[in-house]
């Protein structure tokens, strides 16, 4: 019974992990350009592969496994963001401009600045 | 067979079927990109498609040591976005349009003569229709 009960779990855990990155797929072949197609790809993307990892370690039913799963996605919760952030930063300081859709560009103030800083690197 | 093995076969299979897709998409926009940094974080979303392939490997045979090489491929992968953010920011500025639009960058040139052909349409469009829209919400805003 207990057994039912944890494969039932895993599989809505695995059909879930594997629908967020579809979802994550579609939402980097619809959006416009660069930095909104990072949030698909840093979000979606990331939950995707984390409840495939906690998957992983329901379906073990080892502690270890189970933390070891638990530490992984932390791990990626805790590092897509810093490289998502990376990536949009250098994306911006070397002139990639937002979408022609987009409403407010909040670092505008800033952009002359961060080009001469380029420069005079 | 018990029911819980074959719940877990189908959600597995399923699960194989979805993230192949996932991958294929991804991979169709490696391809496509239209700049470098596209590319990049559709490298990055494809290393989170592998963990994900591996993770169902991982229950399908029951070998939980499956684990510990996906945790390791997130952290290569973590560390080769890294890399290539800085190889972006140390390549220097994009040469773009000069209405500020939408970049066009260097690697358009480099590529094969397919992409060549595409090019000079794409940089038309994003000219025009980029010029316009900047204009129409900087009035908007005001």
């Amino acid at each position: 019974m207990i057994e039912l009960l944890v494969s039932i779990v895993t599989a809505c855990l695995i059909l879930a992990g594997a629908g967020f990155a579809l979802v994550a797929a579609i939402g980097l072949n619809r959006f416009p350009e660069v930095f909104t197609r990072m949030h698909a790809a840093s979000k979606a993307g990331t939950v995707g592969s984390g409840l495939l990892l906690l998957a992983v370690g329901l379906h073990a039913g080892d502690l270890s496994t189970f933390a070891r799963a638990i530490a992984g996605f932390l791990f990626f919760v805790l590092t897509a963001p810093v490289s998502a952030h990376l990536l949009a930063m250098a994306a911006y300081k070397v002139g990639y401009r937002l979408g022609d859709d987009s409403i407010c560009d909040e670092m505008k103030r800033y952009k002359s600045g961060i080009q001469s800083s380029l420069r005079q690197k | 067979m018990t029911a819980a093995a074959f719940i877990l076969g189908l959600a597995t299979w399923l699960g194989f079927v979805i993230l192949g897709l996932a991958f294929l998409l991804t991979i169709w926009r490696v391809i496509q990109g239209p700049t470098l940094a596209d590319r990049v974080v559709a490298l990055d979303m494809l290393t989170g498609i592998v963990i994900g392939f591996i993770a169902l490997i991982a229950i399908r045979t029951g070998f939980n040591l499956y684990i510990d090489i996906a945790i390791s491929l997130g952290l290569v992968g973590f560390l080769a976005t890294v890399a290539f953010a800085r190889f972006i920011l140390s390549r220097g500025s994009v040469p773009r349009s000069a209405e500020g639009g939408v970049a066009e960058t260097a690697e358009s040139q480099a590529a094969t003569s397919g992409k060549k052909k595409q090019a000079p349409a794409r940089k038309a469009a994003a000219t025009g229709k980029v010029g316009a829209g900047k204009a129409a919400t900087g009035k908007g805003r005001k």
